[in-house]
């Protein structure tokens, strides 16, 4: 290397590293100025009527309730259905599965339906289940589309946390003559337990702000009634706030920016919740 | 005790088969009913027609127009998230500290997590306003909005795999480069995204999928009319924006409207699959350099 | 009668031979130590005994193993050898449970409730294991939170929790500073009165000190296997003697 190329280099060097700094405060900055926007135009339209009230087509009177319900009442379903699914086909997959051709064909069709648009799923669960299996446009109709699309989200998480625990602990449990299943729920699973729940918070944060598949499956966007039982149609909170968001009223756009507070204050904080767990159970399991 | 633990493997096993059985019953479903439609348009017609207009009295099915709106807003989005994620990956890896880019990558995550509705209204009611105060001629509903809003919301996919595949890098290869004299970004440039670049086309792979498949920020910010145009100022419509368009307006089941968001769907479904399989592909090719 | 005996034992990991014709027979109450150099097969023998090589792909084995006179690979369930033979491991392994929990585990996965029961056999596992004053009736703290040498002694507690004939320990002190290994040492040579324990051990002092016979291992074949003095002073083989007076290994 030529010496008087030298100072160049250096430069240039240097240059990278404000041009880093810089794209990463293009980055942060645009979430920042989202999160500014929004609170500025919906941040005085929340209170508790808005919190607590039916959907109306008058925009002032409008509230969240039903769609609070109906998420609320939605993820639960989901999760019943999604977590002890996935949870099971993460441990088979990691603890019982050889490592075959079978395996590695699940593999891929995990990875694949990772990456399905959410549309599609939508598409799916109007076929399937709305439809053939006759449940209507209902919770549990969408409860189970949804499943099905946090599904992998949890099988990866629960099989990464398993594959963390160190193979001496399973060790130990055999040599005492501890059986496969024994091993598993004694064991792994316990030191499994932070890095799947993780999983699925990240997976239930994913679940809140679905909108795409529940408006194909035939969600509605005006439900003036909170869902009584799986069978009830229904409406989430995403769905209301792109309902807002369509309509061109300045009044409905302050709605839909109050709606997005909440979502996206409850987004944020499962993150940051599923953030501490894993950094809290990283430590634990690298003793 | 053993039938007992049979079966519990057995009903483990069932639950892992049942991804196998979404992927079959997606497939189906998409299958089926584009045959549906099939029967009615011919694919030549679907592939080739310049207009998309099954929900007028003059019909047309050509996918033509909602494909080239999918992917203009993808290339948009693309060409801001790779730039800024392969440059923030680099500084992440080579230039920051440890505790700084552990910090800063789930903080950079949080931008994949918002709820996409939420974007769209960025899109709509904030972007799109400042930007036609810059840009002569930018319609209400256009497709460059929404496709930067994505392409900062793919970020992450891009700059936290890319990330992981610098990282995987021998810290040998480092050295080796560092001990001749190299700088940072020589040494980033010039060996380590060469010897991570099948991580890195994985990432852009993944981020193209993601973007292939948005709906609610297009459905929102780019509007809902099929054109066939590459002007970014246009408003246009995305294969997944039709589709919910379909779903929450009143066009009768069964009927050959109707059908036509299976056929949309199968399209984006052949890409999106093709992409995913590609990258699931590349990624155990690339796993195994390194073991 | 020998408590644990092989006859002509070959393992294969894959096409890789690991163990070649092997014959022994291990004396029931005694201690007997396997040594050799890296590499040697000692510590995969060792595992046959309690069936722990079927925990890893592609092994295969031929010949037999015997414990108390029944062969373990096909007169015996798994999990009962298991039970009947305990296994401490060359890094101490507890669970991330409490002390108690560790201890109990053995008795716990054979369904025993009683929970009397369990606190008493916890409590003699761990005088057995010496740890039971050193600990001061503190048993619901993490077993993470003791020494290296405390946590081995904690694995064998629980090892012995189920009361087992066998003892099988893979270089159980190589990991642990020397006033800790000689505690371990003094436990083993306690335990010879309770227990058959089979040590497998890279510390040819240590075999010396502990141990009544000594089995000397290279390349997957057994060359000498005798009381421990005559080993150690006058070897049949040259070399176990080449061994033993540190010319390789």
């Amino acid at each position: 290397m030529k010496r008087g190329n030298s100072n160049l280099l250096t430069l240039k060097d240097s240059a990278f590293k404000y041009l880093g700094i810089t794209c990463l405060v293009i980055a942060l900055s645009v979430l920042a100025l989202l999160i500014w926007d929004i609170f500025s135009r919906g941040l005085l339209r929340l209170n508790w009527s808005f919190l607590s009230n039916l959907p109306s087509r008058h925009a002032e009177k409008a509230g969240i309730r039903t769609a609070l319900a109906g998420m609320i009442s939605l993820l639960l379903f989901t999760i019943m259905v999604a977590v002890p699914i996935g949870i099971m086909a993460g441990i088979y997959l990691e603890e019982y599965g050889r490592k075959n051709w079978f395996a590695k064909f699940v593999e891929i069709n995990i990875s694949n339906l990772a990456g399905v648009p959410s549309v599609i799923y939508g598409i799916l669960g109007l076929q399937v289940f709305v439809r053939t299996a006759e449940l209507g446009n209902s919770l549990i109709a969408g409860a189970f589309t949804l499943a099905l699309l946090i599904l992998p989200i949890i099988i990866v998480a629960t099989r990464e946390a398993i594959r963390a625990v160190p193979s001496s602990l399973r060790d130990a449990s055999y040599g005492m003559g501890a059986t496969k299943w024994q091993t598993t729920r004694r064991v792994v699973l316990p030191s499994a337990m932070g890095g799947i729940l993780t999983g699925i918070i990240l997976a239930i944060s994913r679940a809140i702000g679905e909108t795409a598949p529940l408006l194909v499956i035939g969600a509605l966007a005006y439900v003036p009634f909170i869902p009584e039982g799986p069978k009830d149609q229904f409406t989430t909170l995403p769905i209301q706030v792109f309902n807002w968001t369509t309509r061109p009223q300045a009044t409905f756009i302050v709605n839909a920016a109050a709606g997005i507070i909440i979502l996206l204050t409850v987004t944020l904080i499962l993150n940051s919740i599923a953030i501490y767990i894993r950094g809290r159970w990283y430590k634990k399991i690298s003793y | 005790m053993r039938a007992k633990e049979k079966m519990i493997e057995l009903v483990m096993l069932l639950c892992s088969l049942l991804t196998v059985v979404t992927t079959a019953a997606i497939i189906f479903v998409l299958v089926k009913d584009s045959i549906g439609f099939f029967r009615e348009v011919s694919i030549g017609e679907f592939l080739t027609d310049t207009q998309w207009t099954p929900l007028f009295s003059e019909k047309h099915f050509g996918i033509l127009p909602l494909l080239c709106g999918t992917l203009l807003t993808t290339f948009i989005a693309i060409l801001v998230a790779v730039p800024l994620g392969l440059i923030i990956a680099i500084y992440l890896n080579e230039y920051a500290s440890r505790k700084i880019s552990g910090t800063l990558k789930p903080v950079l995550e949080t931008l994949a997590a918002v709820p996409t509705v939420i974007y769209g209204f960025f899109a709509l009611q904030f972007v799109t306003p400042l930007l036609q105060e810059v840009i002569h001629g930018l319609a209400g509903f256009n497709a460059l909005s929404p496709g930067l809003v994505m392409g900062i919301m793919i970020i992450p996919y891009i700059s936290s795999l890319s990330e992981d595949a610098l990282r995987a890098v021998p810290q040998s290869l480092r050295e080796a480069s560092y001990g001749m004299g190299a700088t940072r970004l020589q040494t980033a440039l010039k060996v380590l995204v060469p010897a991570a670049s099948s991580g890195i086309i994985v990432s852009v792979i993944l981020a193209i999928s993601r973007a292939l498949g948005e709906t609610m920020i297009v459905a929102i910010a780019a509007g809902q009319e099929p054109k066939l145009t590459a002007d970014p100022r246009e408003s246009v419509e995305t294969i997944t924006t039709y589709i919910v368009q379909v779903s929450l307006g009143d066009v009768p089941q069964d009927s050959l409207e109707y059908n036509t968001i299976f056929a949309a769907g199968m399209t984006l479904f052949v890409f999106t699959f093709l992409l995913n399989n590609i990258s699931f592909w590349l990624r155990k090719k690339y796993q195994n350099r390194y073991e | 009668m020998y408590k644990l005996e092989t006859r002509e034992a070959n393992l294969f990991y894959g096409a890789k031979q690991a163990l070649k014709g092997i014959s022994m027979g291990i004396d029931a109450n005694a201690i007997t130590a396997f040594i050799g150099p890296s590499g040697c097969g000692k510590s995969t023998l060792l595992r046959c005994f309690n069936r722990m090589n079927d925990l890893i792909d592609n092994t295969s084995i031929t010949g037999s193993f015997l414990l108390d006179t029944e062969d373990i690979y096909r007169d015996v369930d798994v999990y009962q050898l298991r039970k009947r033979i305990g296994m401490v491991f060359q890094k101490p392994n507890p669970f991330p449970k409490s002390i108690f929990e560790n201890v109990a585990y053995g008795l716990r996965i054979n369904g025993e409730k009683n929970k009397t029961l369990i606190a008493d056999k916890v409590e003699s596992s761990l005088k057995s294991a010496a740890l039971w004053t050193e600990l001061e009736g503190n048993l619901k703290r993490s077993a993470l939170s003791l020494s290296g040498g405390q946590q081995q002694r904690l694995c064998i507690a629980r090892a012995l929790a189920t009361e087992p004939t066998v003892l099988l320990m893979d270089e159980p002190a190589s990991a642990l500073d020397p006033i800790a290994t000689a505690k371990i040492e003094e436990l083993i040579l306690e335990l010879k009165n309770k227990v058959t324990v089979v040590i497998v051990t890279h510390n040819m002092q240590q075999a010396a000190r502990i141990s009544d016979k000594t089995a000397f291992f290279y390349l997957g074949e057994l060359i000498e296997y005798d009381e421990t003095k005559k080993i150690f002073t006058n070897p049949d083989k040259e070399q176990t003697q080449n061994y033993i007076t540190g010319r390789f290994g």
